[in-house]
């Protein structure tokens, strides 16, 4: 049979960033899958390297729209990494708050986006609804709805008073009645089976040697979490990862939703046993002729970040890996196969973040 | 669907959850990064605020002995990241809640805005 290559992207519906597939088809099968990346490249490496240290918290913020506060935790573990820095354990806590935030926000939003992917509209508005008061908290406790810089070497900038934890329990709260209301839909709709399961499988062995991390690599089967590593507070919360055996879309949707529930009792945890004192320590000097990598795990997987320092404000060299990145190969093996109609629900299954993946 | 009906019914007779912006807005936060504002007649010219800034944002013109030293602070430049309002040793840099609005035309403030040169304000 002969075959057509289109191009899916880098402007399509389900795409909320430039990224292009050119898909190779027979019929409506695709056959073969070739990214073709660099729509968003700016350059945040190199500009990481310009900065005194301090300043690159808010450039690595700026990788990622979403899980803008997990890449600007990230960079500040490594600092403090590198620099030998002890944080206090009011700020682990608080950053754990944060972070767990940041991924109830992700994970709605990319619940909403794939009802949209499939045309559900209701639900995809429902989904929206529900994380608009996760970034109200957002801005309350830290002062802005998605670039929130609140953490800094050495800590965090901002404190949460009894006052406001009240609040934020009694939005939280809200936000877990809503959430109550999508997730049945989820698990049980008939129109989402039928366009998830069995969608995109990633076979247990391949999801490991491909590469895959997150929620893609947990819905294979992996209890694979960087919270595991017990960064920030989440050695002292009881964490779990949430693991599903599917390896499909449905797998993946429903590690998905299972995390969101899971971020709710951290955040709520973390507020309950959160201890009192500072909230950041004084960093002085330059970090020091030297190595260091952080591994954190954000909305969408393992977060790699590597820098070298030689005794000045700037570092020699910051590396950053985004999940995103790691999970293409994943995603150009789960493809070919496919109906094209199938297309956009697998490729949002991934949770693509392009913006992270080429900084 | 069938899962999706009770939502549908209860959105159907509850309130809408949008608001009809601009007729009707928010209430800020307190301690929301919105905008930001200095006052030159507080400022005392340390050239703090242009050392940290992380965004380039503030220009100092001058040096502190200069009579007619100046700042000038770029908001389309500013990230609002509030660490110069932070820092400032005499307090000439706050942070308002309310957020800026759409403008048509970058301006400066500063230098070149008498509203803003220093003394005016008090
Ligand atoms: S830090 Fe404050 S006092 Fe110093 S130059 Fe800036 S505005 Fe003026
Ligand atoms: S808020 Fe941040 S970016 Fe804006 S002027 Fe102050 S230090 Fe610079």
């Amino acid at each position: 049979m002969s075959r057509i290559t289109f191009p899916f992207g880098p402007q399509h519906p389900v795409l909320p960033e430039g990224i292009q597939l050119s898909l190779t088809c027979e019929d409506e099968k695709v056959v073969e899958v070739r990214p073709v990346i660099g729509y968003m490249h700016r350059g945040i490496e190199k500009a990481a390297e310009r900065n005194p240290y301090p300043n690159n918290v808010f450039l690595c913020e700026r990788i990622c729209g979403i899980c803008s506060f997990i890449h600007a935790l990230s960079y500040c573990q490594l600092v403090e990494e590198l620099m030998k820095v002890e944080v206090p354990p009011r700020a682990r806590y608080l950053r754990v708050v944060w972070s767990e935030l940041s991924r109830m926000h992700s994970h709605l939003l990319w619940l909403g986006l794939l009802a949209d992917s499939f045309g559900f509209e209701s639900l995809f508005m429902q989904c929206w609804r529900a994380r608009e008061t996760v970034l109200d908290i957002l801005e309350m406790t830290t002062g802005q709805r998605v670039i929130q810089s609140s953490c800094i070497v050495g800590g965090v900038r901002r404190d949460i008073n009894a006052d406001q934890a009240r609040q934020v329990r009694e939005m939280l709260n809200k936000v877990k009645t809503e959430i109550d209301a999508v997730l049945p839909v989820f698990q049980k709709d008939y129109t989402i089976k039928a366009r998830t399961v069995g969608k995109g499988v990633l076979p247990k062995g391949q999801a490991w040697t491909l590469g895959a991390v997150g929620p893609m690599l947990r819905a294979s089967g992996w209890a694979w979490d960087c919270r595991s590593l017990g960064y920030a507070a989440y050695g002292e919360l009881g964490f779990e990862p949430v693991v599903e055996n599917g390896g499909d879309s449905y797998a993946r949707t429903m590690v998905r939703a299972r995390e969101l529930v899971q971020s709710y009792e951290l955040v709520l945890r973390a507020l309950d046993s959160m201890p009192e004192g500072e909230l950041a320590v004084k960093v002085k000097g330059a970090p020091p002729a030297g190595e260091a990598i952080m591994r954190t795990e954000q909305p969408r997987g393992e977060l790699f970040e590597y820098a070298r320092g030689n005794g000045t404000q700037q570092l020699e060299r910051l590396k950053i890996r985004t999940p995103t990145f790691a999970n293409l190969p994943a995603l150009l093996a789960m493809l070919p196969g496919c109906e094209i109609a199938d297309v956009p629900v697998i490729v949002l299954s991934i949770d693509p973040c392009i913006a992270c993946t080429e900084r | 669907m069938p899962w999706m009906m009770p939502n549908i019914l209860k959105n159907l007779f509850s309130s809408p959850a949008t608001r009809k912006y601009p007729f009707e807005t928010r209430q800020y936060w307190a301690g929301a990064r919105g905008q930001l504002q200095i006052d030159l007649a507080r400022c005392v010219f340390c050239g703090l605020c242009q050392r940290i800034c992380p965004a380039q944002a503030i220009t100092q013109y001058g040096n502190k002995k200069d009579p007619d030293v100046t700042i000038d602070y770029n908001p389309f430049a500013c990230i609002y990241c509030a660490r110069c309002a932070e820092k400032c040793p005499s307090g000439a840099i706050y942070i308002h809640e309310s957020h800026a609005v759409p403008a048509d035309r970058k301006i400066t403030y500063g230098r070149n805005d008498i509203s803003l040169s220093k003394g005016e304000l008090s």
